[in-house]
């Protein structure tokens, strides 16, 4: 088979069974209706998901995991939080992060 | 999500409109995040050997950052195509916990719908709508509000995707373009702490997700996931009076 093909066919596949996912509990879900415990725990959805992401991109770096200050992720990461926190925005938050890497990346 | 139920009183009646409108707002921050790091995919799957043509079209097709820079590279090495389709999947399965998460606000919703809003279901998208469809007013046209956040992030990433392939090798390595995506989870993490347990589950995930590094094609994603939300549930009880 054609190359190109392949690696479109392959592509689609991908896409199809993501697409999958996604529609799983939104399509079948019309039978699909949690519970109040059910409920709380779909609440623990963000908050879980989305620290699994973060944490490898700051701590995981060419394939070990690095805690001390010589990991300028780290610093930066700390100083998002702050921002984060204080500030609630979104904006700031990667901007002050950005820079915050920038600055340690210079520094050290 | 952070001021609970009063920041969305606005859209208390809104119409469709107002709905697409929040969810708009609410996404375009987020694409200071996004853009930097469909840059770095552009370049990341250019530099793995894929055409440009097939790095560009991944992203309608497939439309999950985070796997689509594993499969140019699992496609670079040359790894059995059953493996890459595995891989793939394992990296997506965190949105059938999304799904399941904004299935009970879409209910009687038609199917075309509910397609096109699972097509949309990207971690950004779920993550800047899901504080509203909680929490704030139910009104028959809230879905406005995730198609907004979800078209917002679709567009944004399409745009970079392409100037990324055309542009991205002219970006120095030192910009460090890629930290972008982390910094962009943490603006949406930190806001949506809310309760002790909420910390909890976010310190028993990320800790999972560093110790479970090690498993084959992925699968610390969902383990850490699970992991940090079982603990929620399990410490719920040191929350005080507030229960959700």
């Amino acid at each position: 088979m054609n190359d190109d093909l392949w690696l479109l066919l392959v592509i689609v596949a991908c896409g199809l069974a993501t697409f999958a996912l996604r529609l799983s509990f939104i399509v079948g879900g019309a039978q699909f209706k949690p519970g109040r415990r059910m409920q709380t725990v779909l609440g623990y959805v963000p908050p879980a998901v989305l620290a699994a992401l973060i944490a490898p991109e700051i701590f995981v770096r060419q394939g070990h995991i690095v805690f001390g200050l010589d990991n300028p992720r780290l610093l930066a990461g700390a100083v998002a939080v702050a921002v984060a926190f204080f500030t609630r925005s979104v904006l700031a938050t990667i901007t002050c992060g950005l820079l915050a890497l920038w600055v340690v990346q210079r520094l050290f | 999500m952070s001021d609970g139920g009063a920041r969305w009183a606005h859209l208390d009646g809104a119409n469709w409109r107002q709905e697409l409108a929040g969810g708009v707002r609410m996404e375009l921050p987020i694409l200071l995040g996004v853009v930097p790091f469909g840059l770095v995919y552009g370049v990341l799957g250019l530099q793995a050997g894929l055409p440009a043509w097939a790095v560009i079209a991944m992203s309608s097709l497939l439309f999950a950052g985070s796997s689509q820079v594993v499969f140019a590279q699992l496609w670079g090495a040359q790894v059995p195509v059953a493996v890459i389709g595995g891989t793939v999947g394992v990296v997506n399965l965190r949105h059938m916990l999304y799904s399941a998460s904004v299935a009970q606000f879409l209910t009687g919703l038609p199917l075309r719908w509910k397609m096109l809003l699972a097509y949309l279901l990207t971690d950004e998208a779920y993550a800047a709508a899901i504080g509203r469809l909680m929490l704030g007013p139910v009104n028959p046209m809230r879905h406005w509000f995730l198609f907004g956040t979800g078209f917002t992030l679709w567009l944004g990433w399409q745009l970079s995707t392409v100037a990324g392939v055309l542009i991205g090798a002219t970006i120095p390595s030192g910009w460090a373009l890629d930290f972008s995506i982390a910094l962009t989870f943490i603006a949406l993490l930190v806001p949506a702490l809310r309760r002790r347990s909420e910390f909890v589950a976010a310190a028993v995930a990320a800790s999972v997700a560093l110790l479970a590094q090690g498993m084959p094609h992925k699968l610390w994603i969902m383990a850490a996931a699970l992991a940090g939300m079982l603990a929620g549930m399990a410490c719920r009880r040191f929350d005080g009076s507030k229960h959700a």
